[in-house]
């Protein structure tokens, strides 16, 4: 417990004082992407890697916080940050809704409906213009305003971006080490055998579902605020499967892992700049031979290669 | 609204069922045979349309020969696909499989994109494109030639189902995959057969809609995703259930799309299907299966 609070703190330090250490504008941009990235990741991972519950929707949850968030500044002229937990709270109410009998479902059968609800939210967005503005996108989205500050430059928004971000990762930390964390992580290994020691697995179920949703939501509603610009085309079937990658890479139930995932599949296609068409195949290919190699991700997978160079160079060293 | 034009929108409703019922079968025979829902399955579709392109043009091949050309290429992808990623695979659980499957039909379709690159291209139909009247709506030759063929297709698998051995080996597995192993049954093959068969299947799919929808690498998806809805209206069957599954889908779709919105063509589709999940999961026919735990 020490040693997670210890590790926190110093993963904090080093987030506030990334930015005086790296220099360059655009990296500052990049960086905020990786924390609205990080925060989905943990959102889904809360899902996937808690209590092993598929979703191939989430990008749909992120889209809905952004777009009711922008349109509720933009077409309602609300407060942003009046407009944010606006959108978190319709958003948790409608993943608990859907949540009961969607989560009823196992499997194959939960990832094919999951997906399902992300198309239909997608198809949404493109065609109630009037609302959305349809394909062509929502413009003019407030920035948000804390004391007088205007959350305007890269900078501002990578604290603004961090420390909502940070929050998220500190909550879901503390829900691993809870009764909550351990009922679900019961549901993650056998649904019936929770059932039986006294978890409500259906409603834990549906609860981290919609603690999920309302974590996409809030991204969403930042993502919004911080691009002022939002398109359907963000939030669509690739976009979800890119948030998968992004767990399963980083490693599933792992916070840090999360954070690794988002990192890593943010700014692999800033690198691979020139190969900007391959980068669909790359993602491919590092589901392929992560789930192939690394099942446990790049949390436990890079500790476990280092252990075992480790072990080999020992054992040559004695020969 | 008037009778011809409903006429006319159930026809081209039938034909795209058509085409959604043999991809909802591939599905079906895969997890049937394997418990496994094969994400990549789109990807097979789209293989046969582009593969059969490049074999006219590319090969100048007539099309009777293009077409098994481009059937035999895809089943060689699905073939190595099931070896190289679906059976090395060291813990199969169910969320892994997905992921697996998911990362394979990215791949494909990567692949696919690197090939043919981003634009859509189109395959002449296979016998002309005058249209035939049928009593106030009119249809293609094409449309004919989709009925026909999966027509035929639907009969061959009964036939390979039912009456021949590896067909009845096929199906012990489905029912109980330890008891077949324990009779004898190499499940290890029957799973490579399945999908030597559905991937041949999808690639005949994406072959014989191309003339009718264009292709291009990502059709895949949606193609495939409809299948899926098929295959879940019909219970996962790998016979008839599945077909009116995609016969149902199809007609539902084009009506949904000529009468009320077009743009919420493929909403229709994927409401169908989380409404037969949330009410009836064992499919419109099927009778509730007992949960074993």
């Amino acid at each position: 417990m020490k040693q997670n609070l210890l590790l926190f703190t110093g993963f904090s330090i080093l987030i506030m004082f990334a930015p005086q250490l790296l220099s360059g504008g655009y990296l500052m941009n990049v960086l905020v992407f990786v924390g609205i990235n990080t925060m989905l990741a943990i959102a889904l991972n809360l899902l996937l890697g808690y209590a092993g519950q598929i979703s191939l929707g989430h990008a749909g949850f992120f889209g809905l916080g952004a777009y009711l968030s922008g349109i509720l500044t933009t077409a309602y002229r609300f407060n942003p940050w009046v407009a944010m937990p606006v959108a978190a709270v319709v958003v948790g109410c409608m993943a608990g809704m859907i949540g009961f009998p969607i989560l009823k479902l196992k499997g194959h059968y939960l990832a094919m409906a999951t997906l399902g609800l992300g198309i239909i939210i997608f198809i949404v967005f493109n065609e109630t213009v009037e609302l959305t503005g349809g394909p062509s996108g929502l413009s003019g989205i407030p920035n948000l305003q804390l004391a007088g500050i205007s959350f305007d430059s890269d900078v501002k928004n990578y604290y603004l971006i961090w420390g909502f971000t940070l929050a998220v990762m500190l909550f879901s930390l503390n829900l691993a080490n809870s009764r909550i964390g351990r009922a679900l992580r019961a549901v993650h290994d056998s649904e019936v055998a929770a059932q039986v020691l006294g978890v409500n697995a259906r409603l834990l179920k549906v609860q981290i579902f919609a603690m999920s949703a309302v974590i996409s939501s809030l991204a969403g509603s930042l993502y919004a605020h911080t691009m002022t610009f939002i398109s359907p085309a963000s939030f669509g079937f690739n976009f979800s499967i890119e948030l998968l990658t992004m767990v399963v890479i980083g490693g599933l139930g792992s916070v840090y892992g999360s954070f690794l995932g988002a990192a890593l599949l943010t700014l692999l296609p800033e690198i691979l700049r020139g190969a900007n068409d391959y980068d669909i195949i790359i993602y491919g290919g590092l589901l392929i031979v992560m789930v192939m190699f690394m099942p446990g991700g790049l949390v436990r997978g890079i500790p476990a290669l280092y252990r075992k160079v480790i072990k080999q160079k020992g054992e040559t060293g004695h020969a | 609204m008037q009778f011809d034009q409903i006429l006319q929108y159930t026809l081209s409703g039938i034909s795209t069922g058509a085409i959604y019922a043999l991809i909802g079968i591939g599905f079906s025979i895969i997890y049937n045979a394997t418990g496994i829902i094969n994400f990549a399955q789109g990807e097979f579709v789209m293989l046969g349309g582009l593969l059969t392109l490049s074999c006219l043009e590319l090969l100048n091949l007539p099309l009777w020969a293009a077409v098994p050309c481009a059937v035999a290429v895809s089943t060689v992808v699905g073939v190595l696909f099931e070896r190289l990623a679906i059976r090395p695979l060291r813990q199969p659980t169910p969320i892994n499989l997905v992921i697996i499957t998911i990362g394979g039909s990215i791949l494909i379709r990567g692949l696919a994109m690197l090939v043919w690159g981003k634009d859509t291209h189109t395959i002449p139909p296979f016998s002309g494109d005058t249209p035939i009247a049928i009593g106030g709506a009119t249809i293609l030759p094409q449309h004919l030639w989709i009925l026909a063929i999966t027509l035929i297709i639907i009969v061959i698998n009964k036939i390979y189902f039912y009456h021949t051995i590896s067909g009845k080996a096929m199906r012990a597995c489905s029912y109980n995959r330890r008891a077949a192993g324990l009779v004898g049954i190499d499940v290890r093959r029957m799973v490579l057969f399945s999908f030597i068969i559905s991937s041949a299947m999808g690639a005949v799919a994406g072959i014989i809609v191309a003339p009718l929808t264009m292709t291009a690498y990502d059709v895949g998806v949606m193609l495939g995703l409809k299948g899926f809805c098929a295959a879940i209206i019909g219970g996962m069957s790998s016979g008839i259930s599945t077909v009116i599954g995609g016969l149902i889908l199809g007609v539902l779709e084009s009506l949904g799309a000529g009468l009320i919105s077009s743009g919420y063509k493929d909403a229709i589709a994927f409401i169908i299907l989380l409404l037969i999940m949330f009410i009836r999961p064992q499919g419109l026919f099927g009778k509730a299966d007992s949960e074993r735990v």
